[in-house]
């Protein structure tokens, strides 16, 4: 082990000798080669924490199967029960929520931003719109507390209540506010910026000869952002909106203010939900001395990794398709 | 001359940048005119006053007046789309929509719910074959424009533009991103059409304003130096700028 240790430490010192004295050609390879190592961390990062989720996992993965912790509704650590379908329905219900509020209004706002506003229009807007990217998640859960909660209950869950009761999912059994619905407006605007931001490059991409193409047969504007701009548009669109899903997948600090952080099956946008990171962030370093809650918290961390890297792999692969096809 | 486009005091600027500088022509009807000029003395801007494309760039201004037919095209209540859709376009290089070949030719009538069915079809094989593409096309009607060559793509963008039925072709230099051989079919449908269509034609290549023109305007720096039938144009050139220019001088 020691031997080992001076072995390592003799190497690098050689290392950082021959840096000295090189030629410059010599200092040119190394520059190189330590710029790589040190650009492909982050990457490695990445492998490394699915690795080190999944082996954390494993302890809980041999007294369970993977199905009875996805498909399991309860959640009662004390007995060992684990089920995640509560969190992972949690999840699911908050994002599409932020979704439904979200991605109309982004791409309204984006084709305004792309297509009808002027340059000077744009100069302001832009900067406001990726500034509210930059607003600290914390500060998104104190208005979402502060403003959007009783907001919804006083406002919008007795409006619902009175009107659209009998729709199921609209059903309102919780009088807090702290609910699905709290959490899913904070979201939308919380990963509107980004949506935004994307929709509007990938709008910007389609080329100005294809809407002249459509204006000159006699089409309106709109008529050309219909069939023509968005029609080219589309993948880039979804892409945007998947990118931005995978944001609100995440989400933590905001979200977990608001929601209520109750672990059960919801029913309505008006139920408590309990998401993912809520769970891990709410419970990770409390209670480990219960049996296996270290690798269900781990298991649940692994999920949500998992989700994520794969909607930003899709939507970075469509992405990356639009920007070469454009720049041909 | 029957003139089927006028320019009167026509002054166009792009900010605080004058871009045509008191504009006044006829363009005939049922002629071709070819604007010629060096690169930057707006030509292409002068066929953006004509189907109101000028005005899509930012900070564009015009004034002035454009008629068609002796309408004044730039009048408070004149309908912008029924203006352009009097004006086909062939643009730089061709821009296929996202759809298949035969949408692309139907996409206008669709907009202007001009033909349905039946008709629909019989319109689209009908501005195919005036385009010269029909006979390369016709059995892939539903396959995507953009696979087809460049060359087929301009021929298809013309029969787009044919298929709203306008008065005039407008060509901002529609030939030069193409090859010789496509270049040369651009060139021949735009002969063949000019019986039926008024043909604004802008180019830079002198030999092809020479085979096609009718009618000359020769531009330099924003301003009009001269104009009149080809013939006269070309062989008695009486601008020295034009005589300038003819002779590869700039």
């Amino acid at each position: 082990m020691n031997n080992s240790k001076t072995a390592w430490f003799k190497t690098f010192y050689n290392q950082i000798r021959s840096l000295l004295t090189l030629s410059r050609g010599g200092k040119e390879r190394f520059t190189e080669k330590l710029f790589l190592s040190i650009s492909l961390l982050p990457v490695l990062l990445i492998v490394l924490l699915v690795v080190a989720l999944w082996l954390r996992t494993q302890p809980i993965l041999e007294t369970q199967s993977i199905w009875s912790l996805l498909l399991g509704q309860t959640w009662h650590p004390i007995k060992s029960q684990f089920g995640f379908l509560p969190f992972i329905a949690g999840t699911m219900w908050v994002t599409i929520v932020a979704m439904v509020f979200a991605v109309p209004v982004c791409l309204l706002s984006a084709i305004y931003l792309s297509e009808y506003a002027r340059a000077s229009m744009r100069m302001i807007m832009k900067p406001l719109l990726d500034l509210l990217a930059a607003i600290p998640s914390v500060v998104y859960g104190v208005w979402g507390m502060l403003a959007i909660v009783p907001w919804v209950q006083n406002t919008f869950a007795p409006f619902m209540n009175k009107c659209f009761s009998y729709i199921p999912f609209f059903a309102v059994n919780n009088p807090t506010g702290f609910g699905i619905m709290a959490g899913g407006l904070v979201l939308a605007v919380m990963v509107a910026p980004f949506i935004i931001a994307i929709t509007y490059e990938v709008l910007q991409a389609v080329p100005t000869g294809l809407r002249q193409a459509s204006l000159a047969v006699g089409a309106t504007q709109w008529e050309t952002i219909k069939y023509i701009v968005m029609r080219q548009s589309l993948p880039g669109v979804i892409a945007g909106v998947v990118l931005g899903a995978s944001r609100a997948l995440g989400e933590t600090m905001a979200v977990l203010m608001v929601v209520g952080n109750v672990a059960h099956m919801p029913t309505s946008i008006f139920d408590a939900a309990y998401p993912l990171p809520a769970l891990i962030a709410n419970n990770y370093g409390e209670m480990l001395t219960i049996p296996l809650y270290d690798a269900a918290l781990m298991g649940a961390a692994l999920i949500l990794l998992l989700v994520v890297l794969v909607f930003n792999i899709l939507s970075t692969l469509i992405l990356r398709r639009i920007v070469r096809r454009s720049r041909r | 001359m029957d003139s089927h486009v006028q320019t009167i005091d026509l002054n166009a600027f792009y900010g605080n940048t004058a871009a045509l500088k008191n504009v006044n022509l006829e363009f005939p009807k049922r002629q071709i005119t070819v604007i010629m000029g060096p690169s930057g003395c707006g030509k292409t801007t002068l066929l953006k006053t004509i189907n109101r494309f000028l005005e899509l760039t930012d900070g564009t201004r015009i004034s002035g007046k454009v008629l068609i037919d002796g309408e004044n095209i730039y009048a408070p209540n004149v309908d912008v789309t029924e203006i352009r859709k009097k004006a086909g376009l062939l643009a730089q290089r061709p821009y296929p929509l996202p759809m298949s070949i035969y949408d692309n030719v139907a996409y206008g009538l669709r907009i202007h719910n001009m033909k349905r069915g039946h008709d629909l079809d019989n319109a689209v094989e009908h501005h195919l074959r005036e385009a010269g593409l029909w006979d390369e096309v016709k059995d892939r009607l539903r396959s995507p424009a953009t696979g087809l060559s460049i060359g087929q793509q301009q021929r298809l963008c013309l029969a787009r533009g044919l298929a709203v039925e306008p008065e005039m072709l407008l060509g901002d230099e529609p030939t030069s991103a193409l090859d010789p051989i496509s270049a040369q079919r651009i060139e021949q449908r735009l002969l063949d059409l000019k019986n039926e269509y008024t043909i604004v034609l802008v180019t830079h290549i002198l030999r092809q304003a020479k085979r096609l023109a009718d009618y000359v305007v020769f531009m330099y720096l924003g301003e009009v130096v001269e104009c009149g039938p080809a013939q006269q144009v070309f062989e008695n050139p009486q601008q020295e700028r034009t005589r300038a220019y003819l002779e590869g001088q700039f």
